[in-house]
């Protein structure tokens, strides 16, 4: 089985950027997100893991082989472009079969694979046409059938969808998941769309500033934030962090939130955005905005007054300076 | 709509309109109309129509059909300056190129003392041909030029190299290869670097050498910058005789004279204009077939980004 093991890496371009001192496990047949804002060094993982940038220290493992020091090719991965990288003077098929053309394998078997590999990625019709001849949609389907038709153990994805509209990203999103599950590939996906996070992964990474800020089944990144940055980055909106002791500050999401009678904390409706299911009411908090998730079709005009409450076991403390998640959130109000 | 109903209620005003937008058009296009035609088209038709008439000295001329044709293809001498014409740039023109595309790659990679490299292989580029004709006339010159000096150091004998017709061709080529592969680097070196590094890195992945990947990828997506220098440096080697007035004068016995070079001394030494018109309509249908390859055959067979 291929697991991935990432040990203690660190790489840095004179001092800049880079990733400092990384330490994560992708287990086999498994989808691993790495996600983060841009600059926090996910990328710069995924290509020290596929062997397109050299390891400063640290070292990697691939299906318990130590690859730190493997070309790409030989450390037996595929990888998937945030531009596709197509090859844009060879045709659908011959940029899908380019690796079994280097590799020397068959013609019997290539056009079968290739056959194969066509259905999966639904392009059997579009094989004769140059890149510049498909949408954006089927040049990323192309990519990907170039990374399945190696039928490597491990896949490597570059933000692969940022290229693509809404409604795309959100089908190509389930196909992937699909696929990766279907052909059980230990996959390693980089994103900034937290979305995308939260509902591939089996497991995701939040970095930051090129170290690991939580690493966590995406359920636990959301109900157990381990610092305010985790707890800022996950969740549409994300949580709410108010000021609250001098030392602490508490973060509350927007969906524990509810507009109450009496004994609330007063705030001031700024907007309500009507999202269909629910609507979101942006209030403002002695200066701070809170935002508050309402089943529903929500009426408060600008300006009302209302009255926010929680109940005690929905809120998360964290430290003022360090941001760190305190243990026993619990606190009387 | 609007512009029915107003062109019903005031056709003369919308026709007066669209003539002085005519006239304005045809006003923006004069300087090119008469530059092009006055020094272009008219000389190209006159020379067309010189080539059917026989010599004019003082007399009048007549027509005489295709007789300076017939004529030129009994003169040896247009039969020898073609061969050296076809010989000098099937010599100049893949070498110029295949280096060029040699240098490009060089200095496209990350070292130190890139851009001195690159300015260093473009410097001949800059320097005028008379200039470099100049140069290379010390480096051939027998007995005390540059070559004949290292010669004689490691022991061989001295040579005229520009006065023996077996070796003038080829010492004229090397230094037209010389002056132009610098030129043509440049645009090897800006199509290589439309090139995404992406596809390197996805080629890399596959495990494709360094050697497939330019053989299978680089060399077809230079294929368009390839065909642009091809047709560039065939008219080139048509077109630059520069070298010849300065070096060679066509001689030893014709033995490098090239056609252009030719057709300047039928008409400014022999004075026989009409022979040069013929020779010159000749060149030219050489030249407009080379372009035409390109525009109708090779393109079609091009990968354009």
């Amino acid at each position: 089985m291929s697991e991935i093991v990432v040990n203690a890496v660190s790489k840095t371009w004179g001092g800049v950027g880079g990733v400092n001192r990384i330490s994560f496990k992708a287990d086999a047949g498994t989808l691993l997100v790495l996600l983060g804002p841009s600059g926090c060094g996910k990328s710069t993982t995924l290509r020290l893991i596929a062997g397109l940038e050299d390891v400063d220290s640290g070292t990697i493992t691939i299906g318990g082989r130590d690859v730190t020091h493997l070309s790409p090719a030989q450390r037996n991965i595929s990888m998937v472009f945030q531009s596709y990288a197509l090859f844009p003077h060879l045709n659908v098929a011959e940029n899908i079969i380019f690796g079994l053309r280097v590799r020397g394998v068959g013609r019997a078997e290539r056009d079968e694979r290739l056959k194969r590999v066509a259905d999966i990625v639904g392009l059997s019709h579009l094989l004769d046409r140059r890149p510049s001849q498909l949408s954006g949609g089927q040049r990323q389907r192309v990519a990907l059938g170039r990374a399945i038709i190696a039928e490597a153990p491990v896949c490597l994805m570059d933000e692969p969808l940022s290229n693509l509209d809404a409604k795309l990203r959100h089908e190509m999103r389930t196909e992937i998941r699909g696929l990766q599950q279907r052909l059980g590939m230990t996959m390693v996906y980089v994103t900034h769309d937290q979305t995308e996070a939260m509902t591939m992964a089996d497991r995701v990474i939040l970095m930051r500033d090129g170290h690991i800020e939580q690493n966590g089944a995406p359920h636990e990144l959301y109900n157990e934030p381990a610092s305010d940055f985790t707890a800022r980055f996950i969740g549409t909106p994300p949580m709410n962090i108010i000021t609250w002791e001098d030392d602490a500050v508490l973060g509350i999401r927007p969906e524990h939130i509810s507009l109450v009678e009496s004994d609330g904390i007063p705030a001031t409706v700024r907007a309500v955005e009507y999202l269909g299911a629910d609507s979101i009411i942006l209030c403002d908090v002695k200066g701070e905005t809170v935002s508050v998730r309402q089943t529903g079709y929500c009426a408060l005009p600008t300006g009302a007054q209302v009255a926010l409450g929680w109940q005690n076991r929905h809120i998360h403390l964290f430290d003022r300076d360090s941001g760190k998640r305190r243990a026993g959130s619990a606190l009387p109000q | 709509m609007v512009s029915a109903v107003m062109s019903a209620a005031e056709p003369r005003a919308v026709r007066r309109k669209a003539w002085l937008t005519n006239v304005n058009a045809w006003l923006l296009l004069l300087p090119a109309v008469v530059l092009l035609t006055a020094f272009t088209h008219y000389p190209i038709l006159a020379t067309l129509y010189h080539s059917f008439f026989s010599l004019s000295r003082g007399g009048a001329s007549e027509f005489v059909g295709l007789e300076n044709y017939t004529y030129m293809l009994e003169d040896h001498v247009f039969w020898q300056v073609l061969r050296n014409n076809i010989v000098f740039a099937i010599a100049t023109v893949p070498t110029s190129i295949a280096l060029a595309l040699l240098m490009a790659v060089w200095v496209d990679k990350k070292m130190t003392g890139r851009s001195f490299l690159r300015l260093a292989f473009f410097t001949p580029t800059v320097l005028p041909m008379i200039a470099v004709a100049n140069i290379w006339l010390f480096f051939y010159t027998p007995n005390y030029g540059l070559l004949d000096q290292f010669l004689k150091s490691l022991g061989f004998a001295g040579h005229n190299w520009l006065g023996d017709p077996s070796t003038v061709m080829s010492c004229l080529a090397v230094m037209v290869v010389w002056k132009e592969a610098g030129f043509f680097m440049i645009f090897y070196l800006a199509a290589l670097q439309t090139i995404p590094p992406e596809l390197k890195e996805a080629a890399q992945v596959e495990g494709a050498s360094r050697w497939y990947f330019f053989r299978r990828v680089t060399l077809p997506l230079l294929m368009p910058t390839t065909l642009f220098i091809s047709i560039n440096a065939l008219i080139n080697s048509f077109k630059l005789v520069d070298q010849l007035v300065i070096m060679t004068k066509g001689g030893p016995n014709n033995a490098s004279s090239l056609l252009l070079y030719y057709i300047y001394e039928v008409a400014f030494t022999f004075q026989d204009t009409a022979f040069a018109a013929t020779l010159t309509v000749t060149l030219i249908t050489i030249l407009a077939a080379v372009a035409l390859t390109k525009f109708v055959y090779l393109d079609r067979r091009i990968h354009y980004q």
